[in-house]
């Protein structure tokens, strides 16, 4: 990569893979159990965090050397819960139907783990660029996760995928179901994401040799 | 050797600091953003009530409302009358679709009388009553417009929530959901029972419009309770009057 450095380049790919936040540091479960029923949600969801995890860790990466220790907590609490509360009343104000999708991931965004812990782990002992592109790759491993749950989720618990109807009417028995296929009720319920999820770390850890422990 | 960050009394000054910051940057956002957002609200209440009357831009199987834009015109259109129902007296009031449902729920609760409104629309001759209801989800407050004929048979619905889970509870705001009520009697043999969200009616079609019963969303039972409990107590309060329009 000409444009970043091979240390920078590695802030982005390693979240993607080896250091995915949700498969390998198990971070971000609960929300990716929550709304991973619908791809469409799951990408909004990821886009979200990209911005506030990408804009957070700047800002709090600015803040590094004024936070007092004994509050930092606190003080990457607010600024999380300022961010998220600022993009909405933007959107409520100049795209309101935006926001009203939106409004469910609120909550979800301010106590997602993922983004606490980018803020204490790297943002807090890292320049503002560096920490960007944390947030920025932390955000893409989080997203990637959340759209593969999503994709399958959708796709065998309603049939659709973003809401379109794939493979056929499951009440007037076309396409597949006309031989008998029936959607997996269970897979829309959040156990569900769990083993999804699980399928996916054990894919990964199988095929990742450095990622196998004793 | 201590650093200038460990200090009590740094730790005290930048608390009190940033909490001055954001809390007026977030006052001063929301008070200077409040007029364009109400406006958003008051314009997609109208949008509602249009929607359930069946003014809408429904393509396919996606619901949509008319554009901002044109609410307010259609709006003056086609709701002939707005009326406020209070203590069985019905009076007109231009700006009853702006009565908060949430604020006369909890009057009605502190024993004090409940202001029920009820907007007259009129499509091809036909004449709607719609009323709004309001609710709980699973996670939070659900609400709806209910348009009915005169023997409250129900002619169209739009519902809507605050934080119901997608893909779940939210798909409440869906046209196979919403549709499914169109048809649907709310009253039995004289008396109203409401419409229920049945699981396992056998009726996935909605065949039987009689039955008193939609079919429920997989997934989603509580936001499904919800939607049967705000039907029966809400619009229950509209009976009366309905039975005056016979007379």
């Amino acid at each position: 990569m000409g444009l970043l450095s091979k240390k920078d380049a590695a802030l982005i790919k390693d979240p993607l893979a080896d250091n995915n936040p949700i498969t390998i540091q198990v971070l971000g479960i609960c929300s990716a159990l929550a709304i991973t029923a619908e791809l469409e949600a799951s990408i909004v969801m990821a886009i979200s965090v990209l911005f506030v995890l990408g804009v957070g860790n700047v800002v709090i990466s600015l803040m590094r050397n004024i936070i007092p220790s004994k509050i930092r907590i606190i003080v990457q609490l607010i600024v999380v819960a300022t961010l998220v509360i600022i993009v909405d009343l933007v959107l409520k104000a100049f795209a309101y139907e935006l926001s009203k999708t939106l409004s469910v991931f609120v909550g979800l965004i301010i106590t997602n783990c993922i983004i606490m812990g980018r803020f204490e782990a790297f943002a807090l002992g890292n320049g503002p660029w560096r920490s960007f592109l944390d947030g920025i790759g932390n955000a893409f491993g989080y997203g990637v996760i959340l759209i593969i749950v999503g994709f399958f989720r959708e796709l065998l618990g309603s049939g659709t995928l973003l809401g379109i109807p794939v493979l056929g009417d499951p009440i007037e028995k076309t396409g597949l179901y006309s031989i008998g296929y029936e959607n997996n009720g269970f897979m829309l319920l959040s156990p569900m994401a769990l083993i999804v999820v699980g399928i996916i770390i054990w894919v990964q850890r199988s095929r990742n040799k450095a990622l196998i422990e004793d | 050797m201590e650093k200038r960050t460990d200090k009590n009394s740094y730790t005290i000054i930048f608390a009190i600091g940033m909490v001055i910051i954001v809390g007026f940057i977030l006052a001063f956002l929301a008070s200077s953003l409040k007029p364009r957002i109400s406006e958003n609200e008051r314009l997609e209440k109208q949008q509602n009530i249009l929607y359930a009357m069946g003014i809408n831009e429904n393509e396919g199987t996606s619901a949509n409302f008319v554009s901002t834009d044109a609410a307010p015109e259609l709006f003056k259109k086609y709701i002939k009358q707005q009326l406020v129902i209070q203590n069985g007296k019905a009076t007109a009031n231009d700006e009853a679709y702006l009565i908060d449902v949430k604020k006369e729920q909890a009057n009605a609760k502190a024993g004090k009388a409940r202001q029920l409104p009820l907007f007259v629309g009129e499509k091809d001759g036909k004449t709607f009553y719609i009323a709004p209801i309001r609710g709980k989800g699973l996670w939070d407050a659900i609400w709806a417009y209910i348009a009915m004929d005169e023997n409250m048979v129900v002619q169209g619905a739009y519902f809507d929530h605050k934080g119901e889970t997608p893909g779940l509870g939210a798909n409440i705001k869906q046209r196979f959901f919403m549709d499914d009520f169109i048809g649907e009697h709310l009253m039995a043999n004289g008396a109203f029972k409401g419409i229920n969200v049945a699981k396992g009616n056998a009726d996935p079609k909605n065949n039987d419009k009689t039955d008193n019963e939609v079919d429920a969303i997989a997934g989603a039972t509580i936001t499904g309770d919800g939607v049967s409990a705000m039907i029966r107590s809400d619009l229950k309060l509209y009976v009366p009057y309905f039975k005056t329009l016979k007379n």
